[in-house]
């Protein structure tokens, strides 16, 4: 930014996050705040250790794992500071609650029950400061008689009815597994966001209890609809579309590449068909029209699957899209890394980590015009802004630190 | 009551999925949405189902139903020379614009943002895209399973159980419309920031949600370990023992990871003496098991019901879970315990028992859900009260085929 330019403006300006959180769900909407420009404090400690921060996250070293060597810490608790306060002893609380005094926002994902037993629920943080928002993150939500069940991201695939939906429809239901963490993580950042308007408005504080359970069943709300106006319980499709044919993923040349192709109108089967150089294909009664297509859609796959399989995946769904069907690869984590309409939107990014070097980082998921979402720093090393929270926020003293550095208050 | 964006109105010129998820998040909260719909067809979920007895009406399709709760539609064609006049004068009225037209659309109609922005210099527009507003796939179409296996996640589905009996089929996508529901919530974020940041700096701006990053932003985790410790994960990715295992009437998960969940798993199944068998006391011990461990474990389920299995093992501590299918969703004592479902009763579809929302305020309730409007129901009411309209004007506009 050229001298005399205005600091750029963010969306959360003069926004604080006490962070309470734990391996994803937690730290991914803290995450988020982060690159809409709130400053976020991550509590930790050794004795509680975030799962991020330890094997097989971390890279494993003779003495076990290192907390600082983890790429999947630095990756989901990017531009946070980190301070350290272990939360078994009361000194830590104390501090605890000062930082509440002076922050807006506090996220935590810990069992019901637990931030209150260490005396940091919403009713306590509240009598500190009265416009605290506090978001739990929790299994089943903090009432109910499963609330007190465990809970992890595959489990909640399963039980939030996404399992169900997903995989081949005379196979095993699908195990999802991190990115579950992170649609509950994301439905919390929702939630977060709008109290935080409210607040912006009204000056008043909130707590908002999240279930994971939930959370992850609203993304097949319309299933639910089905059996709540039929009794149908839907199935798993595979990957087609109720009424579309040609709609699936077709294996192409090479190692397990596979392209995805989704013929929506006539007017994209007839271009298929020219493309693929089977123009009798548009003349066969079987494919006429949508429905029929559908209800013969063995046979068309059979010969789509025919034709990719002579193809290349990349160059087929550059082809198919200059003719105006969508198609794409089933892209692969290494080829999303290298891919180039991600690196020209910048929806990759760089960020130089003290230890682990430099780390390729998906960018935030979005691009605002005015206030920039950005990540400005790497995942904090464990007690890293110590001295920044401690001495700069609230003004204890060096040697008050030294103190409890040594009494194990802070660890 | 819990209304933090009333006093917000929102102008929803989006169908199917993604747009208009994220215009019914805002609503829920309090937000006004106007949300504009092709005259006679409307949005193309109208048409999509599901229908009760599976009979087609566009008052009556579950996934319209459930998207958009809580708003008003007027029909209106932009594109005829009145309706784009409408439809400055309605964005100008709005703090919010949610569009999901194809880059460079908006611009063709002569309703970019630069142009919208002359008479409301501070709309905050939302534009969701397959691939985002620019970049070489700018151009590209999507549909659910394009975006979706262009996120990366699809290559990872179904996983290990189902690959190693169908090790040649493909990769799937995310059930139902997965990747088209977070792409709404995302967008749902980003407005809300933007509001935000409007509250705070009294600027508009322009906001560009690629359904691309969108989705694969919620891998991230998965990334890092890629990239970061060359750990690739494909479909065949499966639980070093443990993992889903079949059962009376469908599929249940279990992961006994720490020896206190092993000790506590075998008790429940009646066999505590597994937990001294040299071969699965430690987790490395069962990881180098995990053949003889998952024998155990799939004899034992395979006798029993999933709930009854997992309500016997939750309470312990043992990981696991059962998959709920819709039906068991409706079933859910902890849902109902939590009124997760509501009833929304519809002037012509009936009363429907809706999913509702996934967070509860302290301060008090979401307002009751109203359901989705019928097509144009709001047409009237609001180009007559907001913009001024004469109901005469109204008239011709209907014959014109502009509303």
């Amino acid at each position: 930014m050229a001298a005399g330019d205005e600091t750029p403006k963010v969306a959360l300006a003069g926004v604080r996050v006490l962070d309470f959180t734990n391996l994803l769900a937690g730290p991914f909407p803290s995450l988020l705040l982060g690159f809409l420009g709130a400053e976020v404090i991550k509590v930790e400690s050794n004795t509680r250790l975030d799962a991020a921060r330890r094997p097989p996250y971390s890279f494993q070293t003779a003495g076990g794992g290192d907390a600082d060597r983890s790429p999947v810490f630095n990756s989901v608790n990017l531009n946070k500071l980190s301070v350290q306060l272990n939360l078994k002893e009361p000194q830590a609380i104390t501090l605890a609650h000062r930082l509440a005094t002076i922050s807006d926002v506090v996220v935590e994902n810990m069992r019901p029950g637990v931030m209150d037993r260490l005396g940091l629920g919403y009713s306590q943080l509240r009598q500190d400061n009265p416009t605290i928002i506090m978001a739990s993150i929790s299994g089943a939500g903090s009432t109910g008689p499963e609330s007190s069940y465990p809970g992890y991201a595959p489990a909640f695939s399963a039980l939030g009815g996404l399992g169900h939906l997903t995989g081949y429809g005379d196979g095993p239901p699908a195990e999802m597994h991190d990115s579950i963490d992170s649609r509950i993580g994301a439905t919390a950042l929702f939630a977060l966001l709008t109290a935080l308007f409210r607040r912006q408005r009204t000056g008043q504080g909130e707590f908002i209890d999240l279930s994971s359970r939930e959370a992850i069943t609203m993304f097949s709300g319309e299933a639910l609809m089905d059996f709540a106006m039929n009794g149908a319980v839907q199935e798993r499709r595979g990957n087609r579309e109720p009424g579309q044919s040609p709609h699936g993923c077709y294996q192409c040349l090479g190692d397990d590449r596979w392209i995805t192709i989704a013929v929506g109108n006539q007017e994209e089967w007839i271009a298929l068909c020219q493309i693929t150089g089977n123009p009798q294909w548009a003349d066969d009664p079987r494919f006429a029209d949508a429905l029929k297509r559908w209800d013969n859609q063995e046979a068309l796959d059979q010969l789509i699957q025919n034709w990719t399989s002579t193809k290349y995946a990349r160059e087929t769904a550059e082809i198919l899209q200059n003719a105006g069907i969508a198609a794409e690869v089933s892209i692969d984590g290494k080829e999303l890394a290298g891919d180039a309409h991600l690196h020209a939107r910048k929806a990759w990014d760089f960020v130089d980590h003290p230890i682990l070097g430099r780390t390729q980082v998906p960018s935030p998921p979005w691009r605002f015009s005015e206030t920039p979402a950005t990540i400005r720093a790497p995942g904090p090393l464990l007690g890293q802004h110590n001295w920044y929270v401690l001495l700069d926020l609230l003004g204890t003293t060096e040697y008050e630190v030294a103190g409890w550095v040594k009494s194990g208050v802070i660890d | 009551m819990f209304d933090a964006l009333s006093g917000v109105t929102v102008l929803e010129y989006a169908g199917f999925v993604s747009g208009p998820y994220c215009g019914k998040l805002l609503a829920e909260m309090g937000a006004t949405v106007w949300k504009l719909e092709e005259p006679v067809r409307g949005d193309p979920a109208r048409g999509y189902g599901p229908f009760p007895s599976n009979i087609p009406h566009r008052e009556k399709s579950g996934l319209f139903l459930l998207l958009n709760t809580n708003k008003h539609s007027i029909t209106l064609d932009p594109f005829s020379p009145t309706g784009h006049d409408l439809f400055l004068r309605l964005a100008a009225k709005a703090d919010l614009l949610i569009e999901d037209r194809r880059p460079g659309e908006m611009a063709e109609m002569g309703l970019d943002h630069q142009k919208l922005k002359e008479s409301n210099p501070g709309l905050v527009q939302v534009s969701i895209t397959p691939y985002g507003q620019d970049g070489p796939k700018a151009s590209w179409k999507a549909s659910h399973v394009n975006s979706f296996h262009a996120s990366g996640e699809g290559y990872t589905l179904p996983g290990g159980m189902t690959h190693a009996l169908f090790p040649d089929r493909a990769p799937v996508a995310g059930g139902v419309h997965l990747g088209e529901y977070d792409a709404g919530l995302m967008a749902a974020s980003a407005a809300v920031a933007a509001l935000l940041a409007k509250e705070t700096w009294g600027i508009g701006q322009l906001v560009d949600i690629s359904k691309q990053e969108a989705i694969m932003g919620l891998s991230r985790l998965g990334m890092a370990q890629a990239m970061g410790q060359d750990i690739i994960y494909d479909r065949s990715r499966s639980y070093e023992y443990g993992g889903i295992f079949g059962c009376q009437d469908g599929y249940v998960i279990l992961y006994p990871r720490e020896d206190s969940q092993w000790k506590a798993l075998v008790e429940i199944m009646g066999q505590p003496e597994l937990a001294q068998d040299p071969r699965f006391q430690t987790r490395p011990a069962r990881i180098q098991n995990g053949e003889e461990v998952n024998a155990v474990l799939s004899q034992w389920a395979a006798g029993l019901g999933k709930e009854g299995i997992y309500y016997l093992v939750a309470p312990s501590g043992c990981p696991t879970a059962f998959f709920s299918t819709p039906g068991d969703a409706h079933r859910s004592p902890q849902f109902e315990a939590r009124d997760f479902f509501e009833d929304v009763t519809h002037p012509v579809a009936g009363t429907i028992r809706q999913p509702g929302r996934p967070y509860r305020f302290g301060s008090g309730a979401l307002a009751g859900t109203k359901p989705a409007p019928t097509l144009g129901q709001h047409t009237r009411d609001i180009l007559c009260g907001e913009l001024g309209l004469e109901p005469e004007e109204l008239s011709r506009l209907g014959r014109g085929g502009v509303i």
